[in-house]
């Protein structure tokens, strides 16, 4: 598989690094990676950048990532973009709202790295 | 179920079995991470640890050398304790949609006590993480 460039949106620079480290461990080869600490910023990337793969968290400040779901469609550089939300928030209320809201997939924390293949290779068109 | 908790995010985040805590004696714990629970539960989970054992916590999570581990320290730490709140929370039927959590907050420093105005016992689970005691407390407001 090519290298992808891949977007991971969440409050704790901590995450965002696991999230990078566990796509890698996953067999995902990363070409670049953005990173953003809320939706908004998320946003910011996207109007100058088109990335390949999107994860993003729930709970953040500024714009959170239901927020950022809702934004996403309006952004050209999104359109067809898998969105995978990882997220500490487990409840079956937020898993449908996400999905609902165009979300492919969503991982609970904690997590290894052997669920974010799970769920994210199929949407890049690889067998998990 | 608290204890399950706290092993399963050590267990998949940062591929450690804790033990038991009996025959160790116990060091410093003169780092808190604190994640507060409001709505069905209210309350405060709290995890004390060294600051060494914090240091070697964000090193696993980020998977490069203690050494190398700087500003990330907190970060990390805070991280921790949020998904062990959130993994608690997830594992109680009917709190995942009505509990909501805080943003983790870390305190540092070697004199000082924590005393949530909470009118319930606190269920305190103590283990070891590479031999470092750490105590995970959840103090709970009826």
């Amino acid at each position: 598989m090519d290298g992808i460039s891949a977007l991971i949106v969440d409050d704790f620079s901590v995450m965002r690094k696991i999230v990078e480290r566990s796509l890698r461990q996953s067999g995902i080869e990363l070409n670049k990676v953005f990173e953003a600490g809320n939706g908004a910023e998320g946003l910011a990337v996207l109007e100058e950048s088109r990335v390949e793969l999107i994860l993003c968290d729930i709970n953040m400040p500024v714009m959170d990532g239901l927020e950022f779901l809702r934004a996403l469609s309006g952004l050209a550089n999104a359109k067809g973009t898998p969105v995978v939300m990882i997220t500490t928030e487990g409840s079956e209320a937020h898993v449908v709202e996400a999905l609902s809201l165009g979300a492919r997939g969503y991982i609970r924390k904690p997590f290894t790295p052997d669920q974010v293949k799970e769920h994210v290779l199929p949407l890049l068109g690889v067998k998990a | 179920m608290l204890e399950v908790a706290v092993r399963e995010v050590f267990e998949l985040m940062l591929s450690c079995q804790l033990t038991a805590s009996e025959g160790l004696s116990d060091g410093p714990l003169n780092m808190t991470s604190m994640v507060g629970l409001a709505g069905q539960l209210c309350g405060v989970m709290s995890i004390r640890c060294s600051r060494e054992a914090a240091g070697l916590m964000a090193s696993k999570m980020l998977g490069v050398e203690v050494s190398k581990v700087g500003p990330e320290l907190c970060d990390g730490f805070g991280e921790i304790c949020n998904m062990v709140a959130g993994n608690f929370k997830n594992k109680i039927a009917g709190l995942s949609d009505g509990c909501m959590l805080s943003v983790p907050t870390v305190i540092t420093g070697n004199d000082y006590s924590l005393t949530p105005i909470a009118d319930m016992a606190a269920i305190e689970v103590r283990l070891r993480f590479e031999r470092m005691p750490i105590a995970v407390s959840l103090q709970v407001h009826s």
